[in-house]
């Protein structure tokens, strides 16, 4: 569905993303992780074309996403983002039309089909109730539904997601989460998301993409990806890694920074001197 | 009670929004019809005043009378003009302010006012001879101080920020030449200063045939950029998200807001603060949705000018006034009782 290949980005000439390959398959949930910095959000960016990549390319449905049309990509492909501005008086329902607009010529208006589609995100999105209120007065997690609704609108293949879970509580992270996994099982939605949130990567994900410094790291299961190993060499963090007695599934327990951080404290400068350098040999 | 909140959540969910519809037309005809009223009534008064009827008569049958005279051929004319100058300020405001997802933008600031005002004043200071071209000249002027700040402003697409800075800098810099010029020659200064204050006095049908056509293909143009307006307004990423191509996006709609603000500009002088304001008005009134607010906006400019000019002519009768002062005294403290008061969509 997906494929990217040999990727390398730049921020202002510095070094973000250096030869990144990755591919995702058709109705797979694949979970981007990585410390902070890594630069997960950036490829997820590439990937949904708003940003260009200095080198590589990416392919949707097997054609290259920056030769095709903006317009036919937004038929495919939606992206949400972590940070949204909305005029103040928007309502759910008159945000949700929007995701219509890549289905219409400049000229057309809403039809009886983009409605009941618009009708059929809000219902799936659970915001019947919401419908008439303006985003502005929503709760954190309303607003995350509202906004997922605008990419359902869209009827897309594939769905981009960045940290969708990061400014809410734990039930609307879960809601978020088991709504993404429904979309996934029942349309075939194709999901790539960048999560903070090592147990629900391992939790929601068939496939998880780990990287590190620009630089894919490792990808596979959770099961298979995610070891105390991993963890340590990725984030410095010493942590058990068990499956749930109940559920079956992977977790994660972080038992604290491992003794490699606790004796290199400039972390993070170490980081970007690497980087420095990697800039430096281009 | 808990019963009859149910309900009624219930039914509004059953009226997806027509509600806020019939309201937002509601005010389209409520401000179409004052636009009817506010049309009739500055055609009643200048240095002579006629009875509404005599208006309706003058404008209808053909007698030869006093009053058809001075309405058809001084009035008319210069009511359309103030009407079509209001909106394509307004409509050329509102654009910019989508584009530059800033409340301060205005028409001035793409540099097509100060770009029109030096060439203009130039012209009618330095070669008065030449006072015909003035027009024309402002025209190009404006449009050679937009192209200079897109060009300083683009680095890989445009970013709007970057607009407002350059914008303000060329603007600086126009600005003194014009006020370097109006120094030097400060013996002639009289009649600059009606034209950099905006004045319809004195427009004719000629002024009125030279600006239509090309309003009516700016508005044509504002018209086919209502989706893109509404899109930038969600922001880029997800205006890009759902297909739009933002940076030409960008580019075409501040060329048609400096469209509509330069050829205003070059017929009648410069006049601020429709293009500030209005759109505000028309956002707390009815809302963002630019398929409503564009509308209201070019109706509520019209007005607003079409009563600026009446006053400007009226107040201190026979001075005749320039029509921006009017504007800022009669509008400043109206849109401060809006602001205040929050408007009926927040």
């Amino acid at each position: 569905m997906i494929a990217a290949s040999r990727l390398t980005i730049d921020y202002e000439r510095k070094i973000a993303v250096e030869d990144f390959d990755m591919t995702v398959r058709e109705g797979e949930i694949v979970s981007l992780i990585g410390p902070n910095g890594s630069g997960k959000s950036t490829v997820l960016k590439v990937l949904s074309r708003m940003m260009k990549s200095r080198g590589g390319t990416v392919h949707l449905d097997g054609r290259d996403i920056h030769k095709l049309p903006t317009a036919e990509v937004a038929r495919k492909l939606s992206i949400l983002s972590q940070n949204h501005v909305t005029p103040p008086d928007f309502t759910v329902r008159e945000l949700v039309t929007y995701g219509r607009i890549p289905h219409q010529k400049w000229y057309e208006t809403i039809n009886s089909e983009d409605s009941s589609v618009v009708e059929w995100a809000i219902q799936k999105t659970n915001m019947q109730n919401l419908a008439e209120r303006s985003i502005n007065t929503l709760s954190g997690g309303e607003r995350q539904r509202a906004w997922l609704a605008l990419a359902l609108a869209q009827q897309p293949k594939v769905l981009l997601l960045d940290e969708p879970t990061t400014f809410l509580d734990i039930c609307h992270q879960l809601e978020v989460m088991a709504l993404i996994q429904d979309l996934n099982a029942e349309l075939g939605l194709t999901v790539v998301m960048v999560l903070h949130d090592i147990n629900q990567a391992a939790a929601f994900s068939d496939r998880i993409v780990v990287i590190k410094d620009g630089r894919l790291v490792a990808e596979g299961t959770p099961l298979t990806v995610l070891t105390s190993q991993l963890l340590r060499d990725v984030y410095r963090v010493e942590a058990e890694i068990a499956l749930h007695p109940h559920s079956g599934k992977l977790y994660c327990h972080a038992l604290g920074l491992c003794r490699a951080h606790r004796e290199e404290t400039h972390c993070v400068s170490t980081c970007h001197t690497k980087r420095t350098e990697a800039h430096i040999a281009n | 009670m808990v019963e009859m909140a149910a309900r009624t959540a219930q039914q509004v969910v059953r009226a997806p929004g027509y509600a806020r519809l019939a309201k937002r037309m509601g005010i389209l005809v409520f401000v179409l019809l004052s636009f009817v009223a506010v049309a009739i009534i500055s055609l009643r008064f200048g240095s002579l005043s006629f009875t509404s009827g005599e208006i309706v008569s003058a404008l209808f049958s053909e007698t030869d009378s006093l009053a058809r005279n001075i309405v058809m051929n001084i009035r008319l004319p210069r009511l359309i003009l103030a009407g079509i100058v209001g909106a394509n300020l307004a409509i050329s405001g509102a654009l910019l302010q989508s584009v530059m997802r800033n409340p301060l933008a205005d028409p001035g600031l793409t540099g097509v006012s100060t770009g029109a005002a030096l060439v203009a004043v130039t012209i009618m200071l330095v070669f008065p001879a030449y006072g015909g071209l003035v027009p024309l000249a402002a025209f190009v002027g404006g449009t050679l101080a937009v192209l200079l700040v897109y060009f300083l402003a683009w680095n890989r697409g445009i970013d709007p920020v970057r607009i407002i800075l350059a914008g303000v800098a060329v603007n600086a810099l126009l600005g003194g030449g014009t006020s370097l010029l109006s120094l030097l020659y400060s013996d002639r200064i009289q009649g600059v200063l009606m034209w950099l204050n905006g004045s319809i006095a004195g427009r004719s049908w000629y002024h009125v045939r030279m600006l239509a056509p090309y309003s009516i293909f700016g508005l044509i143009a504002a018209v086919m950029c209502i989706k893109s307006a509404n899109l930038l307004q969600l922001g880029d990423d997800v205006a890009k998200n759902l297909g739009l191509k933002v940076n030409v996006a960008r580019v075409v709609l501040s060329f048609v807001a400096a469209f509509l603000a330069g050829i205003s500009v070059s017929v009648v002088g410069l006049i601020g603060f429709v293009g500030l304001i209005i759109p505000h008005v028309s956002r707390l009134l009815i809302g963002s949705d630019y398929k409503f607010m564009l509308p209201l906006s070019a109706m509520l400019g019209s007005i607003l000018l079409i009563i600026a000019d009446t006053a400007a002519r009226t107040v201190f009768r026979p001075v005749e006034l320039p029509v921006g002062i009017i504007m800022a005294v009669v509008g400043g403290p109206f849109f401060l009782y809006l602001l205040r008061k929050g408007g009926a969509m927040r």
